[in-house]
This record gives structure tokens, C-alpha cells and sequence, in this order.
């Protein structure tokens, strides 16, 4: 970690070395704030016949030195720092994702207790969770043998047990992984890191059990010390050294890559939820940051300062796209196209962007469909975050009679619409939607946000570097976070509860930079400009029952920000429904998208 | 100028191909270098750890976990038999003792004193690697495996299901164009690799698992046709472990889509000829693709034309568009605009123009487009 005083840090580096292509950013401190000044870009170097993750660093720095007329890359070939007037930078940081990032196995005795705290700390600290062992998630011994032998983890996370409890089932369930003699995925000769958090009793024993076999045992604070308490740090921490200590020291010349950076490497992930986690923290708001890829999607959440990430594995645009269709089922991706399509010859198209994942749309109506498909895999991907965001399971709870009617068990969602102040976008089909319209369309329907919502998207999918950043630097990081990272799209002010079609959903009164009234009506759709750097204030009064963030029926005045889309009116209520039949959900779903000006007519003639 | 690049895949009459057949564990490799080999040659072998068994002795005895050990009728490293004696309560006064006979063959390899667990580890599995391409030993890495190379005609598919497997070459469409339907698969075409033309439907490739073919390979499937072959709907482009007792091989894709005249006619020319079939796809990072190939004599691969560098966009080039709206379209390069068009879409997207055989000529974006590699 670098000893340097923040308010000496002017001029910072950043890159994110991915499995494809490294980014670099310039961030400069200019005229009293800190800014992303350039940016550059090139191909990944980790691969043969590189293999060497420094070339492509370098390539991309150079771009940036190329377009910042700064010289960043020394005739050593090495970043230069300090910074001069002209030359180098204050301090460089980095991130990875390269090689498939960080890949584990977790394990804990109670599937929705201990074994769900694992889960949460490794996939906190940005890894890839390949399989969750319990001894209670319903397989047989044997059968969960096999399983972690079929596994190539980068290392394994075992808990179990609150402090002084159960001693027997969390040495069982090592008991479990010692024979299987799980493989690393990387380099034949290095030790399985095993990170033991469980029960602190169970140490020796477990100590005994990991003793032979080639196991590298670290032994940390228990992540679950009481039901009622999650402790992830410690494991988190230790993730993060073995990721820096055995995984990347694996791939070829990150031990370079390590000798010239001022803070360790996160993986990507980590440091986008970190980022994310700054800024609610900073800002005081609830945060929701989802990231869409081609395989998978990232759902980041941060709610009352409870920080989540999910990986929904398999949901994703390209390689994945078969299975979203295929756990969402074709009627649910169709019902958000506005004109009939053959199903024979879109389930051919689905398969076909499968296995060429790299085609995009050439056509309006392939967009259309595409973004159909990318609501259904966000809306999954949501759910699944929802469920696996709650309130620790296993608490006990003391009721009184007048708990009676409201009888909340432990393990309740901490994911609150109503209470979600910023949604941010990532990832290619939202980021490179041809219209930020239909980037905001996407998000509305997917998320259904309810009452008062901003909605923006990351650039340049800059966040990964910021989080690193973070961790040197939180004001730089929040200043760029605000200010150039993020792409304001504009306000959503959404109706919770069930409108009656025609009837008034709720009135509205906008003053400020724009001034407007009126009402909106059951399903309507309405959008109004609002520029970004624009603001106002907007006062609501919803019809009996419907709730815009202070309860049924109770009146609402709230600070919007406009953006690039501006500010949206949604009166469908939640949760969204779409008529049954289908012609009429064609005609509904136009409706909808004229109202926001989604999709604007193009005149492209393609044949010449 | 800088140069447009986009991948394509092989189609090759002639090329030197190395394939590395690698132990998943280190053992044995049996041949040298310099060996010929052929297809069904084992080149390299070892012993997988057996299957393991956990058995809850303090559970089935009804003992605390201490317990355990010494109730033990086998120590840890002894082998036991199916229905053995494995442990022996006390009992009460040396009488109603409670006898656990094992439920597994195998070596005790542990008993834990906190958990009453005892682990009994199967037998080793055999594991044998074959050759899969007939050719000669070029580079033997002791303990891990070994490359063979070899003379070939090489097609690269673009999806495919199920393992390696040799056969024959068979054809059984009279063109490129010809749907492969079930009537066109014959009784003598157990065991060969059967060459279709254009899409292979669901009866066909029933009727090729019933007469016990190798393999079947065609232009394009239907989604509905293989979700039907496979059971379950194929979510992610990872293949290659399918147990159908047949490999399935498309070369375009999927729907209604005709096998590259090119390939079709290499595929006949080479009918009879023992063939090398792989369907295993993996569309992930370290893409792998399905693959055909056919061993040939050795001897000088034929002069390369030079007219292209491979993989480089360049006008007069062949190539296939692989996304609609002219999806499976087979034309050659016209134009290469250096500035980004507006599609159809919206978009914004690096393009190229390309001239089909009626002479119709479309705009297609760069990434919707594949290399014929000649």
C-alpha cells in the first residue's frame, strides 16, 4: 500500500487488465478537483504468444501518454513515477480479470446460514463462485466428493459453525474436501490454499484433516461468529492476499505488474462493488450497479450500507443468450416486442448468436429482440439478487402480540425499490444501446424501480479503476465517479402499487430549471425533457392506494436531476404486468416505447 | 494502411496438423518419438484416484466419534472387500455385538476421531488416452503426454455435440443444398462418418444412431432438432461430454442453412477415406470448435495461392454473412469504408460491402461477416 499523502497525489494511472482487452485511465487534478482527463486501450497481453500482462499495460498507457502529451512509460519500460510537470504519474494502480478471474469453492455446514456468509464473502471480494457445498444442500456425500474433484478452484473457503458451537459438522464437511484432493486450476505445483473462517473451536481438528495432501491451510477470523453477526472481512481480506499471492502469480508477469503498483490488485468485480459501496457511503443513498456481460451478470448492491454482489452465471448476451431464453421461456422475451416474430426461425437466430457471439444486430427489429432478451436476463438476474440479499438467516426473533400480523421471518429481502436512490448500467447492451432511451427503458423495465430513482450509466466502464482508487484515494475517486464516470440518463418516478387503467395514477407539479404539470393516467408512459446539469423539484400527489415512497396515497416532493434521456413518468404500477393476449401487449408495449421515444425511425437503406 | 482482420474457419485439402494428447493426471506415456500411430493407438495411460466413500461409522454404530477407532476392524492403508466385517462394537459383556460390514471395495483411508467418519477409497480408474489422428509421434512429454502430427485435409465445423470418434467417410446428399432426411441414411452406414448437405433433421440423425453411424455431419440443425437429440435445451456452447452414441457436426449453423459448396465438394472427394471426428465445441475464451479430419499421405502441402494473408479482409475475398438479414450468405468482398456506417439498427458500426452471386450487393457490418479460408 502506497504511504503517499492523498493531497499530494495529483496525476494517477489506472488500468484493468481483462480477459480481452486492458484499459487505462488518466485521472489529473485540474482547476481544484480531480478529473478523467484520457483514456486508452489495448488487446490483453496474458495469453501466448505475449504472455506477459505488462505489454498490453504498457500499449495502453502509451496511447494515453500519446493523447495527453505526457510521457508515462520510461526507456526502462516502466511506468514512471513520481510525477514531474511533464512526465509520469504519482501513483499507478491496477485491476484484473484476466484468465477468467478469480474462481472458488465454498463451503459451510447450514446451506442458507454459514455456507450463504461464504458465499457472500467471496463473492464480496470478486470471485466466482463455482459451487456452494452444505452439509444439508441435499446431495450425498459421495456425489458432493465428486463435485469438488470435478472442480479446478484458485482456492476453496471454508466456514461452519458459530464460535463455540458445532465442532463435528464443519471438520465432517472438511473431511469432505481432503480426499477429493481438489486440483488448482493453475500450475500443477502449488498447494490448494484452503481459507478455514468457520467455528473457532474446530481449528485444530480441522488443522489435523488439511495436514497432508499438498493443502496450504489459513486459518482466519470466523465469518459467523453469532447467528446474528456476519464477520466477511477477515476472509475477504485474506481472498484478496492469496488472489495476489498464488493466483496472479501465476499469470504470466503479473509479478511485474506487481512490483509497479501503489496499492495491491483487486479483481474487477471487487473493486466495482467497492466503488459502488464508496459512493453510498459518501453520498448517503442505496446503490444498485449492474454489469451485463456476454457469459454472466453482476448485480451489486448497497442498501442501508449492506453491501451484496451476485453473479448470475449463464446469464448473459452472447454466450449465454440460449439460456436466458431458455430459463425465461420465449412467450416472457416476446412480450416485450411490439410485432409478431416466428419463434422457430428466433430460437435458429438465438443459437446462432450463441455460437458467434461476437455478430451484433444489424437490423431495428434484431435490436429490439436483443433488448427484449436483455430485460429478461436483468430481470433474472435481479430476482436472484433479491433472494440472496436478505437479513441473515437462522436469527432468532423476539415477537409480541402486536407482531402478530406482520409475521417477517429472518432471511427477508434487504432489496427495497421504494428505497433505491441510484441505478447505474454497465456492460455492452446497455452501455452501447444506440439511444440512452432505450438504456433507461431497459433498466425501468427490468428493475422496476419504484417512487423517485436516477438512473445512469458508466461511461467507459470505468468503475473497476475508481474502486481500486478508492481504497488510495476516496475523494479522487467520488469526484471522478460523479463527474466523468458516470453518464446521467435522467430521473424515473415510478407508481408502486396497481393504477386503474384510465383512471388518475398520480399528479405531478415539476419547478425548478423546467416547469410542467399534469396527471398521469393508469399504465401511461410519459417522458419530459430535462437536460442533464438540470434540476428541479417535483411535488406528487398519487391516487388512493398508490404509493410514490411516503406510503399510500400520501403526497411526495422530491429534488430530480435531468440527464440525457430526462425525467420519466411511469403510472403501470409495480409489479409490472403486461396484458396476457397478445396483440393487445404488442399494442400496449408500442404504446410505451412511443411515449419514452425509444426507438426513433432511421431511414438506412442497407442494400446498395 | 491499417488492416481489417475477422476470423473464419479452416477449410483446408492439405495442411500439416499437430494435435496434443494429454494424461488429466501424470502416468505413463507409451510411445516414442518418431512412432507411427494410428488412430486407435493408446499413447499414453494412468491411474486415477478411486472413487471416494464416506461412511458415518459413529452415526451407523450409534457411538460417540472417539469411539470409532477402536471398534475398527481394518486400520487406515488396509484394503477391504465388498460386505467385509469393517468395525465391531464392544458390545455388553463381550455379547450383542454390532457388526458394520462395508458397503464399497477398496483401501481404508481414513477414520476420524471427531467425526466418526471413515473414508474408504475405491479402486484406481484406468485412464487411456488414444491417438484419435493416425500419424507420426513428434514430441513425447514424459509423464503427460504426447503430440502426433500428421498429413491432412482439416474441416473446422462451427457446433457440434459428442466426442471423438473415427469412421469412414460416407456421403449420403447428392449436393451441398440437400436437406439430410432419413431416407437418405443406409444400413451400410454403420460405423462411417455420414456427410449431409444442407439442414439434418431430427429423424435423420435417429435413423443414423439406429444403423450405428460414427458420426453425422451437415450444413445446419434446427434448434427444436437438437434440443429433441439432446433432451434438454442447450443453454451455454460448451460440448463434447454428450453420451448419444453418436457425433453430431453442423458446419454453418442453425436453421435452414446449405454445407460451403467448397467443403461439401472436398468431403465427397475424400469419400471411403477414414476420417478423425471431433464435436466438442467451446465457445468461451480459448474458443474450440468441432473438427473433421482426414489423414493424408505426407508429402509437400500444395503451394499456397498468396493471393490473401489469412484471416486479412480485403476486396475479392470470400466470405459468409453470418447474421441477418442475409444470414448464410456466401458472397466476396466489393468495399471496405474506412468510416463507421448508421445501420439499420442505429448503431454506429465499421462495415463492408459485399457482392452476392446474383450480383446483389449489401451492407453488412464487419462483425457479421466470417473468412472462407481457401
Amino acid at each position: 500500500m502506497t504511504n503517499l499523502d492523498p493531497d499530494k497525489i495529483k496525476v494517477i494511472l489506472a488500468t484493468d487488465c481483462g480477459s480481452t482487452t486492458t484499459k487505462a485511465i488518466l485521472i489529473q487534478y485540474v482547476d481544484g478537483e480531480y478529473r478523467q482527463t484520457h483514456r486508452g486501450e489495448a488487446p490483453t497481453t496474458v495469453e501466448k504468444p505475449f504472455a506477459d500482462v505488462t505489454m498490453g499495460v504498457v500499449n495502453s498507457v502509451t496511447e494515453i501518454a500519446e493523447l495527453a502529451g505526457r510521457r508515462l512509460v520510461g526507456d526502462d519500460g516502466r511506468i514512471i513515477s513520481p510525477a514531474t510537470e511533464t512526465d509520469g504519474c504519482d501513483i499507478y494502480i491496477s485491476t484484473s480479470s484476466a484468465g477468467g478471474g478469480l474462481q472458488m469453492m465454498v463451503a459451510g455446514v447450514i446451506a442458507e446460514m454459514t455456507a450463504a456468509s461464504a458465499k457472500r464473502a467471496a463473492l464480496g471480494a470478486g470471485s466466482i463462485v463455482m459451487d456452494v457445498i452444505a452439509a444439508n444442500d441435499g446431495r450425498r456425500p459421495h456425489d458432493q466428493i465428486q463435485r469438488i474433484r470435478d472442480l479446478r478452484p484458485d482456492m476453496i473457503l471454508i466456514s461452519g459453525g458459530t464460535d463455540g458451537g458445532t465442532t463435528g459438522k464443519v471438520v465432517q464437511i472438511s473431511e469432505l474436501v481432503a480426499p477429493a484432493k481438489p486440483q488448482p486450476r493453475f500450475g500443477s505445483d502449488y498447494s490448494m490454499p484452503i481459507i478455514y473462517a468457520g467455528n473457532k473451536d474446530a481449528r485444530e481438528p480441522v488443522s489435523e484433516v488439511f495436514s497432508e495432501g499438498g493443502f496450504d491451510l489459513q486459518i482466519v477470523d470466523n465469518l459467523r461468529p453469532v447467528l446474528e453477526r456476519e464477520n466477511l472481512g477477515p476472509a475477504r481480506d485474506k481472498i484478496h492476499d492469496i488472489f495476489l499471492e498464488h493466483v496472479m502469480a501465476q499469470a504470466p508477469g503479473y509479478d511485474k505488474l506487481m512490483g509497479w503498483t501503489g496499492a495491491p490488485i483487486m479483481p474487477t468485480p471487487g473493486a466495482v462493488g467497492d466503488i459502488l459501496q464508496t459512493v453510498a457511503r459518501l453520498q448517503e443513498i442505496n446503490v444498485v450497479g449492474v454489469d451485463i456481460g456476454g457469459a454472466t451478470t453482476d448485480v451489486f448492491s448497497v442498501f442501508d450500507e449492506t453491501f451484496n454482489r451476485t453473479v448470475s452465471a449463464n446469464l448473459g448476451m452472447s454466450y449465454s443468450i440460449s439460456n436466458v431464453c431458455a430459463e425465461a421461456t420465449m412467450p416472457n422475451v416476446l412480450r416485450w416486442v411490439p410485432f409478431d416474430m416466428n419463434e422457430r426461425e428466433l430460437r435458429n437466430h438465438v443459437k446462432n448468436k450463441m455460437i458467434r457471439p461476437t455478430t451484433i444486430p444489424q437490423t431495428r427489429e434484431a435490436l429490439m429482440f436483443e433488448q427484449a432478451v436483455a430485460r429478461e436476463a436483468l430481470r433474472l438476474a435481479y430476482k436472484q439478487h433479491k433472494e440472496f440479499a436478505t437479513t441473515l438467516k437462522g436469527v432468532q426473533q423476539q415477537r409480541t402480540v402486536g407482531d402478530t400480523f406482520s409475521q417477517q421471518t429472518s432471511g427477508q429481502t434487504i432489496v427495497d425499490n421504494m428505497k433505491l436512490d441510484l441505478l447505474v448500467a454497465s456492460g455492452g447492451v446497455l452501455s452501447h444501446a444506440p439511444r440512452m432511451h432505450q438504456t433507461a427503458m431497459m433498466l425501468i423495465d427490468a428493475f422496476e424501480p419504484e417512487g423517485v430513482t436516477m438512473l445512469a450509466k458508466d461511461s467507459i466502464f470505468m468503475m473497476p479503476h475508481l474502486g481500486v482508487l478508492s481504497s488510495v484515494h476516496a475523494k479522487a475517486a467520488e469526484q471522478v465517479f460523479d463527474r466523468d464516470c458516470l453518464v446521467y440518463l435522467g430521473t424515473s418516478v415510478c407508481a408502486a402499487g396497481t393504477p386503474k387503467p384510465g383512471k388518475t395514477c398520480f399528479k405531478y407539479e415539476l419547478t425548478g430549471d423546467r416547469t410542467a404539470s399534469g396527471e398521469i393516467i393508469g399504465g401511461q408512459m410519459l417522458l419530459i425533457p430535462m437536460a442533464e446539469g438540470e434540476s428541479g423539484t417535483i411535488s406528487l400527489a398519487p391516487a388512493r392506494g398508490i404509493d410514490l415512497g411516503e406510503g399510500p396515497g400520501k403526497k411526495v416532493q422530491k429534488t430530480v436531476r435531468g440527464g440525457t434521456v430526462g425525467l420519466i413518468l411511469d403510472g403501470r404500477g409495480r409489479t409490472l404486468t403486461l396484458p396476457e393476449d397478445r396483440s393487445s401487449c404488442q399494442s400496449t408495449v408500442q404504446g410505451w416505447l412511443d411515449a419514452l421515444d425509444v426507438y426513433a425511425e432511421t431511414t438506412e437503406s442497407m442494400a446498395v | 494502411m491499417a488492416k481489417a482482420y475477422t476470423p473464419g474457419l479452416l477449410v483446408t485439402r492439405h495442411k500439416k496438423h499437430r494435435i496434443m494428447r494429454r494424461l488429466p493426471i501424470a502416468g505413463d506415456v507409451q510411445v516414442k518419438v518418431n512412432q507411427q500411430v494410428t488412430a486407435d493407438d493408446i499413447v499414453a495411460e494412468t491411474n486415477l484416484p478411486g472413487d471416494v466413500h464416506p461412511i458415518n461409522l459413529a452415526n451407523t454404530m450409534s457411538l460417540p466419534p472417539a469411539d470409532v477407532v477402536t471398534c475398527m476392524l481394518k486400520a487406515e492403508g488396509e484394503s477391504i472387500a465388498l460386505d467385509e466385517p469393517l468395525a465391531e462394537s464392544k458390545g455388553l459383556f463381550g455379547m450383542f455385538k454390532t457388526v458394520v460390514n462395508s458397503r464399497y471395495e477398496g483401501t481404508v483411508e481414513t477414520v476420524s476421531p471427531v467425526t466418526g467418519q471413515v473414508i474408504i477409497r475405491g479402486a484406481p480408474l484406468p485412464v487411456q488416452v488414444k491417438a484419435y489422428m493416425s500419424g507420426e509421434v513428434v514430441n513425447v512429454t514424459e509423464g503427460e503426454g504426447c503430440e502426433i502430427e500428421a498429413d491432412v485435409a482439416y474441416v473446422q465445423g462451427i457446433f457440434g455435440v459428442g466426442g471423438e470418434i473415427q469412421g469412414n467417410i460416407k456421403i449420403a446428399c447428392v449436393s451441398h443444398d440437400q436437406d439430410l432426411d432419413s431416407d437418405l441414411i443406409r444400413e451400410d452406414m454403420k460405423g462411417c462418418v455420414v456427410i449431409g448437405g444442407a439442414r439434418m433433421t431430427a429423424s435423420s440423425i435417429r435413423r443414423a444412431m439406429e444403423v450405428g453411424a460414427a458420426a453425422i455431419i451437415s450444413g445446419g440443425i434446427d434448434d427444436h432438432d437438437l434440443k429433441e437429440l439432446l433432451g434438454y435445451d442447450l443453454g451455454v456452447a460448451i460440448t463434447g461430454r454428450e453420451n448419444l452414441g453418436i457425433t453430431v457436426i453442423v458446419t454453418e449453423g442453425f436453421g435452414d442453412i446449405s454445407m460451403a459448396e467448397r467443403t461439401f465438394e472436398m468431403l465427397r472427394e475424400f469419400e471411403g477415406r477414414l476420417a478423425s471426428v471431433n464435436g466438442a465445441t467451446q465457445i468461451r475464451a480459448g474458443v474450440m470448435r468441432p473438427e473433421i479430419i482426414v489423414p493424408l499421405e505426407a508429402g509437400p502441402p500444395p503451394a499456397a495461392s498468396g493471393k490473401f494473408e489469412e484471416g486479412q479482409l480485403e476486396v475479392g475475398r470470400t466470405l459468409r454473412v453470418i447474421r441477418d438479414p442475409w444470414f448464410g450468405m456466401i458472397g466476396t468482398v466489393s468495399g471496405l469504408p474506412t468510416e463507421p456506417h448508421v445501420l439499420g439498427s442505429g448503431s454506429k458500426a465499421r462495415v463492408l460491402e459485399v457482392t452476392f452471386p446474383s450480383g446483389e450487393k449489401a451492407v453488412v457490418p464487419r462483425a457479421n461477416v466470417e473468412l472462407i479460408e481457401e
